[in-house]
């Protein structure tokens, strides 16, 4: 078994357009939701959530591209190029042959489904541009990156609801740690800020009017994000022997099914995806520093999750720290893993613990150290990074500091 | 059909029950309604009177809205429709 690094990160959030601003963000407690702006916003019940601002693909992309590119294509792209060029690897020969891309995201094109829908529903057109469907399609995205970086080997699309990304790099890192390809793009994107996106979650009452405000007492339920996170696995040996920077290890995963409910999590479920990445990675429960959590600020996850981690760590879940970056960058369902692990990256490499922000009242079902509001500077040998998504699967990667 | 029979049947229909077997006194818990069918409850009565009903399923019990029975329910709504006119 080979041993798999992280050797590039990319990200665009509601946080900032990449890496460095996105994690001084995460630093200073920001909170990058507000105001939705969007068409037809009036008409939503929730109009609030986590945007990319002045993210304009106009003048980035040309005609051609703009007509194949839907949003989270582009998002996915301007990540990857992050990434990449932060990676310093050039896919070719060999190399090109076997690395490939796996990116998660749960709705792929949605605003262009969204779009279309418009155009012959509401305006009564009988055509439409004759590049909606590799536009909308759920796996345009790591086409693209795979067309653009010349990556030949394994790829394809994951898709998980709010584990998607997750999902995603566990596929990419057993690639790379069984040896199938020496370097691996993985992550995920989505954007789901349009009407008919944020229409559909408003239907099922779970999302909250005013801020995201996960294991806080008060807290009343989900906001949404959009985004990418992009990363570069790479085998060990490989990044060593030229002299790359290494940002952390990723050390291990588990994935799990609750096989119980479609949108009710499973402490069983979690614990179980908890304990395997552990095991999976030969890693002591008692040197997790850090858990970033999945923590979406429902009432449902948020004290599901906190009874799992209890579960799995024992006397240690009082010790470590555990926090939720969406309180900041909004719930980036099919990309959320991917921006998240970049907390898991500040941890370990910085030192530097991501708060959870908006936490105003203490919850007895949530009674572990969140790191309420204010970023902490501590030093973490290891981070997990949990997603549990609808559909009760959830994945759970473990990363070790460089 | 008056408030109360269209709400029973509503009711009646996500339990799988028959309307005569759901009285006003009924929880929805009584009746073995989940989460879910709570909340594609609150979707039916909205389209069945078009109104809005406050409902967080986060937090049932913290709207206005009181969802304890079917009686509740019904009165509920009588306010929601009499604020409508």
């Amino acid at each position: 078994m080979k041993r798999v690094v992280i050797t590039g990160a990319g990200t665009i959030n509601a946080l900032g357009h990449d890496v460095a601003t996105t994690m001084a963000a995460m630093r200073a407690g920001t909170c990058g939701i507000g105001a939705l702006d969007l068409r037809d916003v009036d008409r939503l019940s929730i109009q609030i959530g986590g945007q990319v601002r002045g993210f304009e693909a106009e003048g980035r992309y040309n005609r051609q591209q703009m007509s194949l590119y839907d949003r989270f294509t582009q998002f996915t792209l301007a990540s990857a190029k992050e990434a990449i060029d932060q990676s310093g690897l050039v896919f070719s020969g060999e190399l090109a042959a076997k690395s490939g891309v796996v990116l998660g995201t749960a709705g792929g094109g949605v605003s262009t489904w969204d779009d279309n829908y418009r155009s012959v529903y509401e305006d009564g057109k009988n055509r439409v541009h004759p590049f909606v469907v590799p536009k909308l399609m759920n796996n345009a995205a790591a086409s693209h990156v795979s067309m653009e970086y010349n990556l030949k080997g394994p790829s394809f699309t994951v898709s998980t609801a709010c584990a998607s990304s997750n999902h995603a790099m566990a596929q990419a890192f057993t690639m790379v740690r069984s040896g199938l390809a020496p370097a691996m793009v993985t992550g995920g994107s989505e954007s789901m800020l349009c009407f008919g996106g944020v229409k559909a979650w408003e239907g099922l009452r779970v999302m909250s009017r005013d801020a995201c405000r996960p294991f806080s007492a008060n807290r009343n339920g989900m906001v949404q994000g959009e985004g990418a996170g992009v990363f570069v696995f790479e085998e060990y040996e490989h990044a060593r022997a030229r002299g790359a920077d290494i940002l952390c290890e990723v050390a291990g995963f588990a994935m799990s099914s609750d096989a119980s409910d479609i949108v009710m999590p499973s402490k069983n479920g979690a614990a179980r995806a908890m304990s395997g990445a552990l095991q999976d990675a030969r890693i002591n429960r008692e040197d997790v520093g850090y858990i970033n959590a999945h923590g979406t600020g429902t009432a449902a996850n948020d004290k599901t999750e906190c009874a799992a981690v209890a579960d799995v760590f024992g006397p240690h879940a009082d010790k470590l720290m555990i926090s939720s970056t969406k309180s900041m960058h909004g719930h980036l369902i099919g990309g959320t893993g991917a921006v998240e692990l970049l907390a898991c990256i500040m941890a370990l490499r910085d030192g530097v613990i991501a708060p959870t922000i908006g936490y105003e009242e203490p919850d007895p079902e949530c009674a572990l150290d969140v790191v309420p509001n204010e970023a902490r500077e501590a030093s973490v040998k290891v981070a997990i990074s949990n997603a549990f998504a609808f559909g009760g699967m959830n994945a759970v990667l473990a990363l070790r500091a460089a | 059909m008056s408030i109360k029979d269209k709400v029973i049947a509503i009711i009646a229909d996500q339990a799988v029950l028959e309307p005569s077997d759901v009285t006003l006194q009924s929880t929805l818990e009584d009746l073995g309604i989940d989460s879910l069918g709570l909340v594609e409850s609150i979707f039916a009565i909205e389209e069945e009177f078009d109104i809005s009903v406050p409902f967080n399923a986060n937090d049932p019990k913290a709207s206005d809205f009181d969802i304890s029975t079917v009686a509740s329910i019904v009165a509920g709504i009588e306010r929601l429709k009499a604020e409508q006119s």
